[in-house]
């Protein structure tokens, strides 16, 4: 959608071949009186049950008399499957939290997941906040640098990972004065370092009964670190409270219900891949099947028919890959099962809502929410007639506004364009950023929570998103901050100064392309272009990875030096300079 | 086994593994669905092969399929200059 343009595309009327109503019954009805207190009782936390995220995942699923249900289909990129029912989820992360008390490991402390979509992920998460310590996911491909950084700035004391990752977490130990252990889940016979320690989770004895740390609503649960404009990413800090929300918007969003079986694409290196991945659908008490592996049209269309999936939670630039593959392999699947259909990571385009309608007689409901809100904040809900291209509205209980982008004051009225604003409070917003107060104090004005995204809200009610408000680049749903990009560029040989900026792209919305300028000695070519690209990309992650650099003369920067990243920006999309009258002429 | 093959398998196993990772890699090993190079990482990949064989590979054909085992890398080059690959 174009900025100021107000009013969306004719609704679309769906048919519901459902024969069930959706649990959120209508979206109005839903807001009349709305209650957080619903989901906490529905919880069964006004009986005094515990508040534990890992006990609400595994052992109240249990006592609802689904022990022997399946909790976890995994498949891995070989073909190899592993099955997991509820009750092994409860044993098995009641394991895992004694085996790392055990070990030392105490609750408040940071434990990283630093691992591929296996099993012991998903377990291991159970585990840890059953242990009262604090879970710590790192997306597995991130590179040396990266890594460092998240674990030094949480003072993280544990890692869990697996032998192919173990050389960067070599690495970056000399520099992580707090990490004691190394746990390697698929260490086999290979030869462990001092201070690692192989868990090998078939063999170990399962324990059948465990104190589960009494967490209380407020106790810290999942840091996630997430990307801003300046300096390094935050942590962003969750308590066993945003198991309310993240319950009921699971329910109501992605419309689970017990007979269901869902597909979540994210990584839980990313907090969709926590909130939507782990937490939400086993807090229902739903089957949940995962695929460790690589994008491929014709092995996902494969696992959903395999899987017989109902609810499949994806991402835009996923569904724009499938939609480059076209028709043709849909066409040689049954996905007869599929019943409902989301998508989260950035903004979904009305044509890949009108395509998946076409390709899968169901049409992609988009949510929008970040790391920081926890929970989907504002959406499209199955029964809403969906106006392609939008966000959606705001979830019950959440109050959402249009702000002035100077006053923050709200904007009364359809077609003003200003940033999407929140009323604090909603239980899965982050209590916190990690060592960093005085940013999470930069994230509210005038009473408000700042999403840091742009909108603009219709005679309807629907928002429709028109960009970021900062620097951070949105590539393919992830955030990558353009600091940390800036300074991996610059401790190649090569470089002397650098920008990074958003570059639009027809696949994944947004991807980095740095400016850079040369150390003398040193000439642009396509090999030092390739050279850098990759450098980036081992010590970061293939998401900040460039996947342009130019090479110029000089960078824009004001008169006292400071880089001016928006005219670069402006640049690569087209859009008008501003004012440039305080930049410094070369 | 080809140069070609081989060049690939060879930029493919220094590039995206670790030194010490001991997984072996054949010409028919699924590289983006088996999760060895993601879908970010074939934007280097193909700069790579762009450079390696002077061919410009359009954005329509640089797609996960055709860049999921060098098999599949190998035929895209070779239609795309078949003399010089």
């Amino acid at each position: 959608m174009r900025n100021g343009e107000t009013v969306g595309p004719a609704l679309l009327e769906l048919p519901r071949t459902e024969a069930r109503p959706p649990n959120i019954g209508s979206w109005e009805e839903a807001r009349k009186g709305f209650d957080w207190s619903l989901a906490e009782r529905e919880l069964g936390w006004g009986r005094g049950d515990p508040v534990n995220i890992g006990w609400n995942l595994s052992d109240r699923i249990c006592r609802r008399g689904l022990a022997q249900k399946p909790a976890l289909l995994w498949e891995g990129a070989d073909g190899q499957e592993r099955r997991y029912t509820f009750d092994d989820l409860r044993v098995l992360s009641n394991t895992i939290a004694s085996w790392l008390g055990a070990r030392g490991v105490g609750p408040g402390e940071r434990v990283c997941l630093f691992l591929d979509r296996v099993p012991e992920l998903y377990l291991a998460f159970v585990g840890i906040l059953k242990l009262g310590a604090v879970v710590q996911p790192l997306f597995s491909a991130f590179g040396d640098e990266s890594l460092a950084t998240r674990l030094l700035d949480a003072g993280t004391c544990c890692i869990v990972t697996q032998r192919k990752h173990l050389p960067k977490v070599r690495r970056a130990r000399a520099t992580l004065a707090d990490l004691r252990l190394v746990v390697v889940v698929d260490a086999g016979e290979m030869k462990l370092a001092e201070g690692e320690v192989a868990l090998d989770l078939d063999a170990e004895p399962r324990v059948e009964s465990y104190d589960v740390f009494p967490a209380g609503p407020e106790t810290p649960s999942v840091l996630h670190y997430t990307s801003g404009t300046t300096g390094q990413p935050k942590g962003a800090q969750h308590v066993h409270r945003s198991l309310v929300a993240q319950y009921l918007t699971t329910k109501w969003v992605l419309d689970l219900k017990e007979d269901d079986v869902y597909w979540c694409n994210a990584d839980p290196g990313w907090v969709t891949g926590t909130s939507y991945g782990i937490i939400g659908p086993w807090a229902c008490g739903v089957t949940q099947v995962v695929l460790d592996a690589g994008f491929g049209a014709e092995r996902w269309y494969s696992f959903l028919e395999k899987r017989r999936v109902t609810v499949w939670y994806s991402a835009p630039t996923a569904i724009r890959l499938l939609m480059k593959e076209g028709l043709a392999p849909v066409k040689r699947h049954d996905l007869s099962a599929l019943r409902h259909l989301a998508s989260v990571g950035e903004p979904l385009n009305p044509e890949a809502v009108h395509w998946s309608r076409e390709a899968y007689g169901l049409p992609f409901h988009d949510t929008f929410w970040q790391t920081e809100t926890g929970c989907i904040v504002v959406s499209n809900y199955p029964g809403m007639p969906i106006k392609p291209g939008s966000m959606g509205k705001p979830f019950p209980g959440i109050t959402a506004a249009i702000l002035d982008l100077k006053t923050f004051e709200p904007l009364s009225g359809p077609g003003h364009v200003g940033m999407i604003g929140l009323v604090p409070g909603w239980p899965s917003m982050i209590r916190g950023y990690w060592n960093n107060p005085s940013g999470y104090a930069k994230k509210f004005a005038n009473g408000w929570y700042l999403t840091g995204d742009r909108g603009t809200v219709d005679a309807d009610g629907y928002f429709w998103f028109v960009g970021r408000d900062d620097d951070v680049i949105n590539t393919g749903g992830h955030l990558v901050g353009p600091f940390e990009v800036e300074s991996a560029l610059l401790e190649h040989p090569a470089v002397a100064e650098s920008a990074a900026v958003a570059k639009p792209d027809p696949v994944n919305m947004e991807v980095v392309k740095a400016f850079v300028t040369l150390k003398p000695g040193f000439e642009a070519s396509p090999d030092l272009e390739l050279e850098i690209m990759n450098f980036v990309r081992k010590r970061l992650s293939p998401i900040a990875m460039p996947q342009e650099i130019a090479f110029v003369p000089s960078l824009p920067r004001t008169r006292s030096g400071k880089i001016v990243r928006r005219v670069l920006r402006a640049q690569e999309f087209g859009e008008p300079l501003g004012d440039v009258s305080t930049l410094m002429e070369d | 086994m080809d140069d070609l093959r081989r060049t690939v398998l060879d930029y493919v196993r220094r590039e995206y593994l670790e030194e010490d990772d001991d997984r072996e890699l054949v010409s028919t090993t699924r590289l983006i669905s088996g999760g060895i190079v993601d879908s970010f990482s074939m934007v280097s990949l193909k700069r790579f092969l762009e450079r390696k064989y002077d061919v410009k590979i359009p954005d329509a054909d640089a797609s996960p399929e055709a860049f999921d085992t060098v098999d599949s890398i190998a035929a895209l080059v070779e239609r795309l200059a078949p003399v010089k690959a």
